[in-house]
């Protein structure tokens, strides 16, 4: 593990990216009568990436962006307007367009007085940007190596690499100003393995919000022989089976279960429009008392981490379900102030260019106390999903999807065939009461999460779970 | 548009000997209205601009090239080696802060032959009116008012709708020019409007929900009451529904599914997943891909389709490319990298993410040519199976490599040839490959929805429906 740094050292990030001064000044001009608040989100993104692909280092890249998004809210409306233009005169235009939503006649707010915060999630041992590029383009060649001698059935190996540097400032009229340096890497493999019965894809990635001493704790090449061996599998897999079935989830497949079957329904800006089914249930039982489900953006190195949000708000850690129970929402400053309450630390946005909303950071179940052999032994016929892919949830009505890719079925208390992918269907609170076992190898994984058009990096977590009955989309009659 | 073009010619100017340099640079103006229970939730306007330069350096290796580490030296290698960086900015120090940048990544990149720029073809771009000047001088109050009009129409259609999350307004227009060492000097721009609606309709405890939306590329070409008409329906007609029992049945195809399979099927089709061996298309041209009668067209030069464009993100001029014609699959799409290692020439269908991405081959125009029976023919034809009026995990659970296909679904019961009781939370699935050759009918009803594919009602026989 990375040695991290203390929480209150500043970040190697050098000058600010707007001077208090100025902020204020931009601060007060956004503050027109009848505004309640107003909102400078300043950001710095540096990326850079590479792709093998076809056994060729294909493409290197990188990438910078630079700008403020201006946000001034006037009762229930929120008026907003961005800028690559970081000069004082660029932001004044800004807040011009985004202030002209204000409706005359308000009384004056003052802007309180700015006290710098230097939060700095920085945990970054070794910057990507300081690592010399031949040797991240060795990651790549070491992980085509490892997929192509997994089987001489693999017969396309694709490999990416990517960090990003995100300096972000948020200075608000109600005294936040915060500051935060978030660095990322990310590295992914996908195998197409070819076969008689046509091609199959097989898909693994690690992403941590750390530097590039990612790499001494992950093997590339072992990720790629998990990718590759996915895809050979599944040439000699069976249509997946069609109908409701017992359904076990490995530790780590995903988490993705709970991100759709209730995280998104659980985000404030669908309760306060009343389009969730978890509206109005706080108190209530709305889960097996298995299950004890916890949003976390504090988790060290997980890739939902951030030491403040995209509002300047510490990151938290809120328990949404307890032992069965809702316990709470998710909050971002715009919905709980409508509920007299504060952030919970989820208002989060995809860059400067785009407007904050409610998101998850790292959202897991606590780990159970059952043996995950157990739980498969005691499980006479279904389905076992090693690892999962992306889904998707209607908040209103419940309904979600999540898909397999890795499975396998489970007859007799034993994993046997392997599977091809398919879409699994269920309405998250019924789901949620369904899970009757849940064991103690907790793991987490990455992914991305798309909302409105925006999308931000998220982590989910589980040990390996059972639920009672779920629709499986397979063919198989 | 004139001043992009310079802006991109003067970093060309600057391409050193040896080195080829193609310049992507694009500007654009959005403006997005979300209303809310009767008020502007959120107004947003904002003006960005970008630029994404590609540089190749000639020649094989010499000192940092190939691969490191490889079996396969840089120096032994022959061909060109591509760097790419891009900005959010126009500024001139950011501008040339990204060419060093392209020319630094390109020095490690592998020596490939099919690397190469595009070079102008000597096919015109077609006529295309994609530009509405008065956009930018509408003012904003009368966006407002059509969110605001939309909100309230779907509020007070019918009394089981309870709640409209959002009502949207927003328009955009993007300038784009692109110019290279290879000749290449284009520009391209377009603007886009639209309108959508999302409600939600309640009875009893039952929720159920339906959106609707309208695109142009002009206000004028907006149509708000079939938007409002849309989301309305689809939700108001799903109330009382419940799961199916599984089994094998025909499924009939909204036109808005089957814009959002065709987009997914439309993979197959790209060269560069063809010579990279991720489709399942490839070796394939001459035989039956599809149903005999079933016609597949990408044409970005059909001024009616959303994906309409003069030039491709290459710069070359977009153009009609039959995919399949009765059936036979008749070739692929190809940029200028995937050509030249397929050994034929580009089919100016390269296609790019903005400024920040390089091109790939891919559609921007599908269309399934329409057959001559309208939605009630169909239903009415196919007697008995499952109306699907909307899929979700598309991108969770259809494999664009394997072809395996399997989506949540929701709609209405086809029963004696008409739609009967809703249906929910159930999942259809076949591959891509057995639906395209089971299609029993193409509708008439040609909708031009945005996105790369155009869609009309489709009936497929035998897909598993899971349900209970």
């Amino acid at each position: 593990m990375p040695s991290q740094r203390p929480p209150d050292q500043a970040p190697a990030g050098g000058a600010p990216l707007i001077e208090g001064d100025v902020l204020e000044r931009v601060l007060s001009a956004a503050l027109v009568p009848g505004a309640e608040m107003a909102e400078v989100f300043c950001e710095d993104r540096q990326t850079s990436g590479v792709v093998l692909d076809d056994g060729r280092i294909e493409e290197l890249s990188s990438g910078r962006e630079r700008g403020a998004g201006i946000r001034v809210v006037v009762g229930e409306t929120t008026g907003f307007a961005h800028t690559a233009d970081l000069s004082e005169r660029g932001l004044l235009e800004a807040v011009e367009a985004a202030a002209s939503v204000a409706r005359e006649g308000g009384a004056r707010v003052r802007v309180a007085p700015l006290e710098a915060r230097r939060a700095a999630s920085h945990r970054s041992d070794v910057l990507p940007s300081d690592v010399a590029k031949p040797v991240k383009l060795e990651l790549l060649t070491r992980a085509d190596d490892a997929a192509r001698s997994t089987g001489a059935a693999v017969s396309q190996v694709q490999a990416a690499y990517g960090d990003s540097r995100r300096r972000i400032l948020v200075a608000r009229s109600d005294g936040v100003h915060a500051e935060d340096d978030q660095v990322r890497t990310r590295f992914n493999v996908v195998c197409v393995a070819a076969g008689d019965t046509g091609m199959q894809t097989g898909y693994e990635s690690v992403a941590r919000t750390v530097g590039f001493e990612v790499f001494e704790e992950s093997d590339v090449a072992e990720l790629a022989r998990v990718a590759a061996a996915r895809a050979l599998s599944k040439l000699s897999a069976r249509p997946a089976p069609s109908g409701e079935l017992p359904v076990v989830l490995a530790g780590g497949s995903g988490g993705i279960l709970f991100h759709e079957a209730c995280g998104h329904g659980l985000e404030a800006d669908h309760i306060v429009k009343d389009a969730s089914v978890y509206v109005g249930r706080v108190g209530e039982m709305v889960a097996s008392p298995l299950v004890t489900l916890v949003d976390d953006g504090t988790v060290a190195g997980e890739w939902g981490n951030f030491a403040i949000d995209d509002e300047g708000r510490p990151a938290g850690r809120n328990v949404l379900i307890d032992h069965g129970v809702l316990t709470d929402y998710l909050w971002d400053w715009l919905r709980a102030r409508k509920e007299g309450r504060a952030s919970s630390g989820n208002g989060r946005r995809q860059s400067y260019q785009h407007l904050p909303m409610v998101r998850m950071t790292n959202t897991f179940l606590l780990a159970g106390e059952e043996d995950p052999d157990e739980i498969v032994a005691q499980t006479p016929h279904g389905v076992y999903v090693a690892k999962l892919g992306g889904g998707q949830v209607n908040t209103a009505t419940g309904d979600f999807v999540f898909g397999t890719t890795e499975a396998y079925l489970i007859e007799g208390g034993r994993i046997t065939e392997p599977l091809r992918d398919a879409n699994l269907i269920g309405n998250g609170p019924e789901v949620l009461r369904r899970i009757d076992a849940v064991g103690t190898d907790f793991a987490m994984t990455p992914g991305t999460c798309g909302k409105d058009g925006q999308s931000v990096p998220v982590g989910c977590g589980q040990a390996t779970l059972r639920v009672t009955g779920v629709t499986v989309g397979g063919t198989a009659a | 548009m004139s001043e992009l073009l310079s802006l991109a010619e003067s970093v060309v100017d600057r391409a050193a000997p040896g080195e080829s340099v193609e310049v992507y640079v694009a500007r654009g103006h959005e403006t997005e209205i979300r209303a809310f229970d009767g008020g502007i939730e959120s107004l947003a306007s904002a003006t960005s601009a970008g630029i994404g330069i590609r540089v190749l350096l000639e020649g094989g290796g010499e000192g940092a090239a190939g691969r490191a580490g490889g079996p396969a030296g840089g120096a032994a290698q022959v061909g060109n080696r591509v760097g790419f960086a891009w900005a959010g900015s126009l500024d001139p120090e950011v501008v040339e802060a990204t060419l060093a940048d392209a020319r630094d990544n390109a020095a490690y990149a592998t020596p490939d032959p099919a690397a190469v720029l595009a070079v102008p073809d000597g096919v015109p771009p077609a006529h295309l009116d994609l530009w509405d000047p008065s956009l930018a001088a509408t003012p904003t109050q009368a966006k407002v008012e059509l969110a605001l009009a939309l909100e309230r129409q779907v509020r007070s259609a019918d009394p089981r709708i309870r709640q409209v999350d959002s009502a949207d307004y927003g328009d955009a227009g993007t300038e784009v020019a692109i110019a290279s060492t290879t000749g290449v000097r284009a520009t391209t721009r377009r603007t886009s409007v639209y309108v959508s609606v999302s409600a939600i309709a309640g009875e009893g405890t039952d929720t159920q929900t339906g959106s609707g939306f309208s695109v142009g590329r002009t206000i004028g070409d907006l149509d708000p009451d079939r938007a409002a008409a849309d989301a309305v329906e689809r939700a108001v007609r799903m109330l009382g529904a419940g799961k199916a029992r599984s089994g094998r049945t025909t499924v009939v195809f909204d036109p808005r599914v089957v814009s959002t399979i065709l987009s997914v099927v439309s993979s197959a089709f790209s060269g560069e997943a063809v010579v990279k061996g991720r489709s399942w298309c490839a070796g394939r041209v001459g035989e039956l891909v599809a149903a005999p009668g079933i016609d597949l067209v990408d044409d970005p030069t059909d001024p009616r389709a959303y994906g309409a464009a003069t030039v491709d993100a290459e710069g070359l001029a977009c153009r009609r490319n039959v995919l399949v014609a009765d059936g036979v699959l008749q070739g692929f799409l190809f940029d200028t990298v995937s050509a030249r290692r397929a050994g034929k020439a580009a089919t100016g269908s390269a296609v790019r993410g903005g400024f920040s991405g390089t091109p790939g081959a891919g559609c921007r125009a599908l269309l399934l040519q329409p057959g001559t029976k309208g939605p009630a023919e169909i239903l009415a034809e196919v007697g008995d199976g499952l109306y699907v009026q909307s899929v979700t995990g598309v991108h969770s659970g259809v494999n664009p490599v394997s072809g395996d296909f399997s989506v949540g679904a929701e709609g209405l019961v086809i029963r004696g040839g008409a739609l009967a009781e809703p249906v929910r939370e159930v999942t259809v699935a076949s591959t891509l490959q057995r639906m395209l050759a089971s299609v029993l009918h193409v509708g008439s009803d040609v909708e031009w929805l945005p996105g790369i594919a155009a869609g009309q009602t489709l009936a497929v026989a035998d897909l598993q429906l899971s349900g209970t």
